[in-house]
Formats: structure tokens, sequence, C-alpha cells
């Protein structure tokens, strides 16, 4: 028995979109509390390669993913430091960190090149959920960090709308001087949320070196660490909308593969030149940014107020 | 404030400074290379290698011959044009990270004045040239800049994205409908005729693109500190509310600056389809545009600096190829590149504040 093919598409949007949706949750944490780290690209990298090596070291792939979230976090408190305690110039001080995890991530799996993953991570379909009509292939038939990121982000949503630390997170992105003045830890809160960004985006690029391609290939983020960014922007800091988003990319993302495959059979589509294919999911991004920038703008919703702003508490 | 280190009731705390120290400005800059190498250093030891044997072998492959340094300077020419380009439009605070991308449009669009209509002298040809590239870059850059002018729509995605467009679109003619005919299906396009190509300085590669760079580095000086629009231009950069108070078009200067920052960049495409490979061809930029944005910070955003480091960055590029061929991998150089920047933008905290002992006799330290 086979699946429609747009079983098949949802499916693979699904997959496509789970390195997008950690890493969006971790940049929804970040901008949250105020801070904005444009270096969701070279976090992600280092998270691929770090959890590559270390799957290769131990052959073990959750290992691969601890050592990819810890690596995250790690580039994640270079950032923190330089925006936070030294108040340094953030969009800046992302840039660098994507620069500088470019070049790290291509340094360090040079040597590795090619070789195959000894323990990749692979589907388990969910008892009874998986047996569903349409729904079971879509959603519950992919490997464990797929149903790993269902799980965040439901935790992320309570955590973030539901609990006093989601309040305390969202008082500080609004207004740091008003929360300090409650005594809530500015400067803990916004060190916590950076490196969770971080340790999110790791995963997510380790999901690229682990599950998806599953292999080491040097740049192989290809600019999904800011299409990302772009998506906090469309799910307006909203886990839930992030879950949506990351599938409707992901789903342009393989689409375009897709087609390739499809034009052996349809002659129209033989005509489109393979470069305009790949150029798609970055249009679209900008396409998407456009429209969602000018509709938020007038209903006035999103953006934390302090995002970008550093808190100098002699400042108030 | 909360201090960062506190023992025996003495806190180390971060005071604002009353002026902005200058010696801070100047060693910022020089000490943050020093630490970038350390932390290199730190790292080649670690992987197993000798970062004094590396780090001579870059400086003696960029600074320590004459060939190697007219390769720096050939380097140094597009860093330069990019690095005015982002600090255009970095100092009205628009990020544009697109040099990349419109680099590749001003190369794209001086390769169509190339192939289809060089007929006329020399001058005329390069002339035009320079004129498309300028406008396809600008153009290009619009894509990103109207919607942040009229939307506020985050310029630095949009950019980005453009970079990859870009790119593909350039691969898409070059594998496609601009291949040399007679190149043996080579992704190339046909080899420029002579009325394309740059004069050089003798028998260097060191081209013709060097002279765009010091007479844009120039006209900027001139319009940013000596017109009443560079005026604007600053304003509109330190505090945007002041000036729509003071009834200064910002619209109309986020376009301008940014028509100016891609036209900039599409000269350094010029300049590298024209003067070194003299056609269109893969991996025209091996990233000039993304250490434009570091060059341009290193400077301060100041033109004349700007030659400097991007002569330095040149070096670093260079040095970074000779380190190449005795098997390290290149990437060393864009991590060089980033750690640089972190040690530029943690630095600067000490141009505005200082570091002061408190609960002790002593004052400063």
């Amino acid at each position: 028995m086979s699946d429609p093919l747009i079983v098949i598409l949802f499916a693979t949007a699904v997959t496509a979109g789970t390195p997008l949706l950690y890493a969006a949750l971790g940049e929804i944490f970040t901008e949250r509390s105020g801070v904005l780290n444009l270096g969701v690209e070279g976090m992600m990298l280092v998270g691929a390669v770090v959890g590559y090596i270390a799957t290769l070291q131990s052959q073990n792939h959750w290992i691969g993913v601890f050592a990819a979230m810890a690596a995250g976090g790690l580039m994640a408190l270079i950032h923190a430091v330089l925006s936070i305690t030294l108040r340094a110039n953030q969009v800046v001080s992302g840039l660098a960190l994507t620069i500088f995890g470019t070049g790290l991530s291509s340094y360090m799996g040079k040597s590795f090149v090619g070789q195959p993953v000894p323990d990749q991570f692979k589907p388990i379909d969910i008892p009874v959920l998986s047996q569903l009509p349409y729904i079971g292939k879509i959603f519950f038939s992919h490997d464990a960090l797929v149903y790993l990121s269902f799980v965040i982000v439901a935790a992320a949503w309570v955590f973030i709308f539901y609990t006093r630390w989601g309040l305390n997170l969202r008082a500080v992105g609004e207004n740091p001087a008003a929360a300090d003045s409650m005594g809530i830890p500015v400067y803990l809160t916004r060190y916590s949320s950076v490196i969770i960004g971080g340790v999110l985006a790791g995963v997510g690029g380790a999901y690229l070196s682990l599950a998806y391609a599953p292999s080491w290939i040097e740049h192989m983020t290809a600019g999904r660490g800011w299409i990302a960014v772009a998506l906090v922007i469309f799910a307006v800091w909203h886990p839930g909308k992030a879950l949506v988003g990351s599938y409707i990319f992901g789903g342009v993302d393989s689409l375009g593969f897709r087609i390739q495959a499809l034009g052996e059979k349809a002659s129209f589509l033989k005509d489109i030149s393979p470069f305009f294919l790949q150029m798609f999911p970055y249009i679209l991004t900008m396409i998407v940014l456009i429209l969602i920038t000018a509709e938020t703008k007038k209903r006035r919703v999103g953006t934390p107020a302090s995002l970008g702003i550093p808190y100098d508490r002699e400042e108030r | 404030m909360a201090g960062l280190l506190a023992v025996k009731g003495r806190a180390l705390t971060i005071e604002k400074r009353g002026d902005i120290s200058k010696a801070a400005m100047i060693l910022n800059p020089i000490l943050s290379v020093a630490l970038a190498l350390l932390v290199g250093g730190t790292f080649l030891v670690l992987t197993g290698h000798d970062p004094l044997e590396i780090y001579s072998t870059m400086l003696k492959g960029a600074f320590g011959s004459a060939y190697g340094l007219s390769e720096t300077v050939v380097k140094a020419i597009p860093l330069l044009l990019s690095g005015l380009a982002v600090s255009v439009a970095f100092r009205m605070q628009l990020w544009n990270i697109g040099a990349e991308g419109q680099l590749y449009f001003g190369a794209i669009a001086a390769t169509w004045v190339a192939l289809f209509h060089a007929d006329g002298s020399r001058i005329i040809v390069l002339s035009m040239m320079v004129g498309a590239a300028f406008v396809a870059g600008g153009l290009w850059a619009m894509i990103a800049a109207i919607p942040r002018a009229f939307f506020k729509v985050n310029e630095t995605i949009t950019t980005l994205m453009l970079n990859y467009v870009a790119i593909l679109y350039s691969n898409y003619l070059i594998y496609g409908p601009w291949k040399d005919p007679e190149g043996y299906n080579f992704p190339l396009t046909a080899i420029f005729p002579e009325s394309a190509v740059l004069p050089v300085l003798g028998t260097s590669r060191i081209h013709f693109g060097l002279f765009f760079g010091l007479a844009a580095a120039l006209i900027l000086y001139v319009a940013l500190w000596h017109t009443k629009w560079g005026y604007e231009i600053r304003v509109i950069g330190e505090s945007p509310v002041a000036a729509r108070y003071a009834g200064m078009n910002i619209v109309k200067n986020i376009l301008i600056v940014m028509f100016i920052s891609g036209g900039l960049a599409g000269i350094a495409g010029m300049a590298e389809v024209s003067g070194i490979s003299q056609r269109l061809q893969p991996g025209l930029s091996p990233g000039y545009g993304y250490t434009a944005i570091i060059v341009a910070w290193l400077a301060r955003l100041n033109p004349f600096t700007m030659l400097g480091v991007s002569f330095i960055f040149g070096g670093l590029l260079v040095g970074g190829y000779t380190m190449q061929t005795s098997g390290l991998p290149a990437a060393l150089v864009s991590m060089l590149q980033g750690a640089i920047l972190f040690f530029v933008l943690g630095g600067e905290i000490f141009t505005k504040y200082r570091l002061v002992l408190t609960g002790g006799d002593r004052k400063e330290v």
C-alpha cells in the first residue's frame, strides 16, 4: 500500500521543518527576553558538526545531540557576554557569531567530510497514533527528535504564557527597568534565555547532520538559521505559530526537490532551471516577512518592546 | 550597578566615563587582533598544530614578498569597496549585510556589458560596465530598501536572503544562457574582450579597481562630513527621533543610502570580473561581502581608516591561502575574523566606560 503523494509531501514538510522549528523556538526564548541573536546560522552549523563528530566518536546519536546542545549553548554564551554584560551592538555581535561559527564548523569538520553517520536517527512509528489515516503518516512516523520537538513546543507554550517564570521573561523583554524594580533578575533571565536559544539551535543543527542529511557537509545549514530568525517574526514570538511556520517553510524546501523529480514526467516543469527552484525558500522568506511586517504594524502586536536594547541599570 | 567581581567588600564595577577615551579607541582594534590570534593559536595547539609556524607562514605569504604584497592589495580592493558600501548603510543604522549579493549583481551587470555591448573604445566600455554595476548593485539593494523604508521590514534578513538568490542567479547564467559555447562545457562565460578588461599595474595583478576604491573613500568622506546631506545622514543614524523633528526625510534617505551602498558593492563585483577573472565564473567572491562587515566595524565606519583595515584583512586572506597549501583548512581565517570582531565589540565598552574598584582606598584600575 502506498501513500498518496500529498501525504508524503506533508510528511517531508515536517522532517524538513524540524531543524527550523528547533532554531526558531530557541530564538523565541532569546528575543522574548529582549536580546536579538542573529548568530543562529553559526550556532546551528557548530551544533551540526559537533553533534556529528560526537556521534562518530561515541557511536551513539543521543550523545551527539547532547554535545550539540552544549556547543550551541557555549556559542550563545559568547553573544550573551557581549550583548548583555558588555552592552555591545547586538546586530553586529550576532553577525560575528555567524562568521565565527561558519569558520569553526568548517575547520572542525574538514577531516570528516563524507563519512557516514554510524548511528543516525531512524523513524519510529508510534503505536496506534501512526495508524491514524493521513495524520499518522504525517506526524507520527518520524524519528525521536521530531517527537521531542512536539514536546518542546507544548512546554514552551505553557512556560511562556502560563508560568510565573514566563511572565518574568516577558516582563524583562518588554520593560527591563520595571522588571528590575519588581525584583526580577534581569541579567540572569537574559543570560539563561540566550543560552536556551543556543542549545535549541544546536539541536536544530544536529538534526540536519544526524537525521535529515545525515552526514556533515560544509555550510549545510544553507541559510536555515536566517530563515528561523524570519520565522520568529512570522510567528509573532509564539511557539505554536512557529510550528506551523516551520512546516510551511519545510514544505517549500522539500518541494524544490520533488518538482525536480516530477520534471521527468511533466515537460513544463523540466524547463524550470534547478537554480530557480533553489531560490524559492529564500524568496518566500522575504515575501512572507514583508507581508507579516506590514500586517503586524497595523495591529501593533508582536515585537518585545526592548528587543535589541542593552539594559543598563544606571540609565534607568 | 552590580559588581562584575566582588572580593572582601571590594567590587570591580563598570563606570561611565565623561568623555570617549581616545587611547581605548586606538588600542581596541590592535588588542583585538592580538587576542584573536591568541584564541586561534590556542585552537591550533589543541588540534595539534604549531601556531607560531602557521602564523609566520601566513605573515610571510601575505607581506613577506613583493608578490605577496601585491596579492594582498588585490584582495584589499573588493574589501575596501564593499567595506565602504556597508559602512554608509551602517552609519544610518541600516544593517545591509547583502554586500555579497550586491557584489554579484554588479558583476553580472558588468559581464552583460562586456559580453553583449562591448563595442566602443576601452574607456567607454569600462565606464559603461562601472555604471551598469553601480545601478545593478543599487537596484538589487532596493528590493530590501523599499520594504524597509515604507514598512520597517527587517533589512538584515531580506538583504541576506538576497545574497543566496543573487549567487544562484549568477550560477544560472553561468551554467545556462551565458555559458561559453566554446568552453568545452565548463561553467564559465566567454572571456571578456580587451576593451572590457581593467588595466593592471606593471606585471602584478593589481588593477585599476584600486583607484575606484580610493576615489570612493574620498568621495564618501567629503559627502558625509562636508555636505548638508552627509550631516542629515549622520543625524538620522544617531537619533532618528531628533531627525524626524528636524523635518529630515528619513524614507528618502534610506532609499538613497541603500542605493549607494548596493552600488558600491556592485562596483566591487565589476572590478573583480573585469580586473581579475575577466569572465563570470562560480565562486567569484570568497565572502568579501561578509568580511566587509568586519572591515567596516573595525574601521569605525571611517572611510580613511578603512584603507588600512582592508589592507590588513586582504593580508589575512592571502595568508589563509598560503596556509592552505600547507594542508590547513582556510576556514581558520573566518574563525579569526569572527574572533577579532568579538574582541572589538567587547572592547568598545572601554571607550565609554572604565573599570573601577570600589569599596577600598584605591580608585582606578
